[in-house]
């Protein structure tokens, strides 16, 4: 029906009466139609009729007040909010009906859009909006120096942030954070908290203003451990202060310097730092107090900087990149010696290379599309289940139709009825979110966890998303019975309707066809699953180039106890001596950095005789400081020559120890022992050749790596590792003993197994096999309830024709195995869909695979066995009713 | 889906204009005249009267209004719209058209 402009005007004014007064309305038909009667029964007495005969006669003649009542309103039509509430009235009683139903549909949407959801607040929390109550964190960059024609980011310098903060036009500021930590004494234990180094611009640039107090003022960031100030977060002042109103001006020792409480932090706030909460700032002038190491903020070849800029608005990172890449050119002109072949980049805040986002990103990419599926799978369940909701309504649908209810208001009402359900799931949905948001810490090993912050953030962007899925399913969900009511006719109901799924084709292929679907996207995720449980295992069990059982590894913080350099020297030979007279500990070496450790290892410019770097090349290479026996304690092999020993000391001549990778690249394979190596400008022996190791992820390739003695480059606090043949307990036992021996004051730190630093290091790995397996697990789940709902309700409607079957002699026998084939078969084509589209998908998994091909036949065929029992245990029981059907009664019906 | 009725139900509209060209009434009253008029013919019955006058108000093309009836009762009168009228031009044209051509078929098969 086509409505004239002049027509729908004419009828607008009726339009809106019947929606604003759709009470009025209804009740000036009914006065009318009561009038009706009366005139009529009026009409009928003068006809010679008697009252009640007059009555009874009009009422007839009128035919059911109710029926012409609900015409009168199908006919008036109705608009869009009125048939909507109404809709939603009728809906409601629908699902109401059928609790099994809703209660089923509701779940698997809940679980599918909760799962969404809480990916979603965990990329909004780590990765979008990482920072809770930093302002404008859509124009936040990290910045950071790089190697070129290296992938990988590090730190830039404080002279070069300074060059940066004043050249770059283009950025509003900037400012620098380096993540640091403390051993704070709390009554008799030790406690590490974690805190940051940071310009004095921090605070205002953030837009964070402290609760009490102030933030840090220009300047206080300049001179040599000149202002020993520091910020406290809103927790540390509740946990160690009890809340002091007072306390700004009293004092906290941090790496046993006196500092000033000049400032408290608002409650929510936690730094800058992905993965940790942060809960002091100290400004950039104590640095030395706290990593050691010297003097750094006139030192353009220390880089320790993590760094951000705030963008202008307008501004986009491609237009900042060139502007800061033409700086860093300049800085390489200008300063040969420390920034030849550096350049400076700008990175989203998801991509921070100096944080815990970088490894983070991978899993959390994977994990979109892993809750997709597992979305998709719970729509093709309800999209089912809702299937056969509409073939047993297809009477009332047809009813509707035949008294002149358009289709599009039938479409309409299924719409609103899967709207109702995934409404209702994507609230139960964000409800999981909301109590899964801490969720991410949960799955890191304990040791890692306890000190992690990886908060889930359920703001408003988050929710608009989901809310954008919950609609995105309503028409998933909602078309498929829709589509449906295409076939639906007026005579519908009256054919009988032959129904022999188990062999039929017809309406039945689109819920095979959703069931098919399913399959496939259960198995792509069981394939990657099985990849990630393999590459983890694969990586757990792969040998670092140390060994990782018998080594434990600790540390005692002698920076805190005030120790200078030589008295530090002086305590790390006499701990080692009276270590080494321990039973059952064989030996033990102090090292700068632990391999596969949280800390980075420094790199240094080198120069090799006879090896000609390419015109724009800077050999540049990571090295570690170690102690006396430390090849030896790790049990790194010595492929040749000496290691370090105690008379390498600084009085000694330099000398180096190179790794092999390092031994083929730049000595062509010949052993350089007795040769000469130039480390930062000065020349040292090299003395020995040690075997390649893993040294910061157990994912990486070999690369070359040397090591200088721990005595000849000044340190920071280095780490103790200790290889013994007893327990850690005893081990901690042993050493703390020893360490009071000598200094009644100092403090271990934790003691761990190489094995668990190993572990600590692959969490990642961990994290992403435990959500995947997780998630994996819940698509199969649903796969299976979808097979199972297929194949019962196949049976359940064809039992005629399986009665008919058994009555010409089938046995039983024969029905299990009809019926357990047909689930098969469905799972089969889903298995060659879902192998398919894995073969092509499994690539996305790269970055997270070690070792393992993302096409392993193996992998593939097991994710197949898992599969197929899967799909034999949900046909079980439809196949088993099968077999039972009982032909007489059946014939009977 | 088939409309079996539809040749009476363009016809019952038709008629309601009509009837309702001549003067304004209400429901009864043109359930009445309906009767008269047809001489019971069309059988429409007074049920399908209303949802029909539901449907012309929606379409536009007539309006009601509360007034009182003539044994002072009030009800509610219906009358065509101008869009009405002209919609009963149209289909009085279309009707006249349609009916001498079937009349010619008809009376052309008696021949």
């Amino acid at each position: 029906m086509n409505m004239t402009l002049e027509q729908w005007l004419y009828s607008l004014p009726v339009r809106f009466r019947s929606f604003l007064h759709r009470r009025q309305v209804d009740q000036e038909m009914q006065a009318e139609l009561r009038q009706h009667l009366d005139q009529q029964t009026r009409e009928n007495i003068l006809k010679g009729m008697s009252p009640e005969e007059a009555r009874r006669s009009a009422v007839l003649t009128l035919g059911g007040i109710t029926q012409i009542e609900q015409q009168c309103r199908d006919a008036r039509g109705g608009n869009f909010l009125g048939d909507l509430m109404q809709d939603f009235r009728y809906g409601f009683r629908q699902l109401w009906r059928s609790p099994g139903f809703s209660v089923l549909a509701i779940v698997c949407l809940t679980l599918g859009i909760g799962a969404n959801a809480a990916v979603f607040s965990w990329m909004e929390g780590i990765l979008f909006r990482p920072y809770p109550l930093v302002a404008h964190q859509d124009r936040l960059y990290a910045v950071g120096g790089i190697v070129q024609g290296q992938s990988n980011g590090d730190f830039l310098s404080w002279p070069d942030f300074i060059d940066l903060r004043r050249n770059c036009t283009l950025c509003e500021d900037a400012f620098v954070t380096s993540i640091t930590g403390s051993t704070l004494n709390i009554g008799d234990h030790a406690e590490v908290t974690t805190g940051s180094i940071v310009s004095a611009n921090y605070f205002d640039v953030i837009g964070v203003r402290p609760i009490l107090g102030r933030g840090f003022q220009p300047g206080e960031d300049a001179g040599s451990n000149s202002h020993p100030v520091v910020v406290i977060s809103y927790q540390f002042w509740r946990n160690h202060f009890k809340g002091d109103p007072e306390i700004i001006g009293k004092t906290q020792r941090l790496k046993n310097v006196p500092h000033t409480i000049i400032g408290v932090t608002p409650d929510g706030f936690y730094g800058t730092f992905v993965g940790r909460a942060i809960q002091f700032w100290v400004p950039a002038c104590m640095e030395e107090t706290f990593h050691g190491g010297g003097y750094k903020l006139e030192d353009r070849g220390a880089r320790w900087i993590e760094s951000y800029v705030h963008l202008k608005p307008g501004v986009s990172r491609a237009q900042a990149q060139e502007q800061i890449s033409a700086l860093g050119a300049r800085l390489q002109n200008d300063y040969t010696a420390t920034n030849r072949g550096r350049s400076i980049k700008l990175w989203p805040l998801y991509e921070t290379p100096f944080n815990h986002a970088g490894e983070l990103l991978p899993i959390l990419e994977v994990m979109v599309a892993v809750v997709a599926f597992v979305l998709l799978i719970a729509c093709a369940n309800v999209g089912n289940l809702l299937l056969v909701r509409a073939f047993v309504r297809r009477h009332e649908m047809s009813v509707r139709l035949a008294i002149g209810a358009s289709r599009l208001r039938l479409v309409k009402q299924l719409l609103t009825e899967g709207l109702m359900l995934s409404a209702i799931g994507t609230a139960g949905g964000l409800l999981v979110a909301y109590f899964c948001r801490h969720a991410l810490v949960l799955l890191l090993p304990t040791g890692v966890g306890a000190a992690m912050y990886l908060p889930g953030q359920m703001d408003a962007r988050v929710i608009a998303v989901s809310v954008g899925v919950c609609l995105l399913v309503t028409l998933i969900v909602g078309m498929v019975p829709a589509f449906q009511t295409r076939h639906l006719d007026v005579a519908g109901p009256l054919k009988a309707d032959s129904s022999g799924v188990v062999g039929a084709r017809g309406r039945a292929w689109v819920r095979s066809a959703l069931v098919v679907f399913q399959v496939s996207l259960s198995f792509i995720l069981l394939v990657g699953a099985a990849l990630l449980l393999e590459s983890l295992q694969k990586i757990r069990t792969t040998s670092p180039g140390f060994s990782t059982t018998n080594v434990a590894v600790t540390g005692v913080s002698l920076v805190a106890a005030g120790y200078d350099i030589p008295r530090a020297s002086t305590f790390q030979n006499e701990l080692i001596d009276r270590l080494s007279g321990v039973p059952g500990i064989e030996s033990a070496a102090f090292a700068a950095v632990t391999p596969l450790g949280y800390m980075t290892y420094p790199s240094s410019p080198i120069a090799v005789d006879g090896y000609q770097p390419a015109p724009d090349e800077q050999p540049e290479i990571e090295y570690n400081r170690v102690g006396p026996n430390y090849l030896a304690t790790l049990g790194i092999p010595l492929l040749s020559g000496r290691e370090f020993a105690r008379s390498d000391d600084e009085n000694a001549p330099l000398v180096a120890v190179v790794n092999r990778t390092m031994m083929m690249r730049y000595w062509r394979g010949q052993d350089p022992t007795g040769l000469r190596l130039q480390v930062k400008g000065r020349w040292a022996r090299v003395i020995g050749v040690a075997a390649d190791a893993k040294y910061e992820s157990m994912a990486e390739t070999p690369k070359p790596f040397f090591y200088l003695p721990l005595r000849q480059d000044s340190s920071r606090e280095p780490e103790l590792n200790i290889r013994t043949t007893q327990p850690l307990q005893s081990t901690s036992a042993a050493v703390l003993r020893e360490v009071h021996a000598l200094d009644e004051n100092l403090a271990l730190y934790e003691i761990i197994s190489l094995q668990e630093q190993v572990n600590r290091a692959t969490s990642p790995q961990l994290v992403a096999v435990t959500l995947v397996s997780i998630l994996g697990g819940l698509a199969l789940l649903l796969a299976a309830v979808g097979l199972y709902g297929v194949m019962s309700y196949a049976v359940a409607q064809s039992t005629r024709e399986l009665g008919l079957r058994m009555a010409l002699g089938a046995r039983a026998d024969n029905l299990l195995r009809l019926v357990l084939s047909r689930g098969l078969g469905l799972t089969a084509a889903g298995v060659l869909f879902g192998t398919v589209m894995a073969l092509a998908l499994t690539r996305l998994l790269g970055r997270l695979l070690y070792n393992v091909s993302p096409h392993d036949p193996v992998l593939f065929g097991s994710a197949l066995v898992v599969m197929t029992i899967t799909a034999l245990s949900a046909c079980l029981l439809p196949a088993w009713r099968a077999a039972r059907t009982d032909p007489a009664r059946v014939l009977r019906s | 889906m088939s409309k079996p009725s539809d040749l009476v139900q363009g016809t019952l509209d038709m008629l309601i204009l009509k009837i309702l060209a001549l003067e304004a009434l209400n429901g009864w009253a043109i359930s009445q005249r309906l009767k008269q008029i047809s001489a019971d013919v069309l059988g429409v019955s007074d049920g399908s009267l209303y949802p029909a006058l539901q449907k012309l108000e929606r379409r536009g093309w007539i309006r009601a209004e509360w007034k009182f009836s003539e044994n002072n009762r009030r009800a509610k009168f219906y009358s065509p719209t101008r869009l009405g009228r002209k919609q009963l031009e149209k289909e009085t044209a279309h009707w006249n058209r349609v009916s001498t051509a079937i009349s010619g078929i008809v009376k052309l098969k008696e021949a």
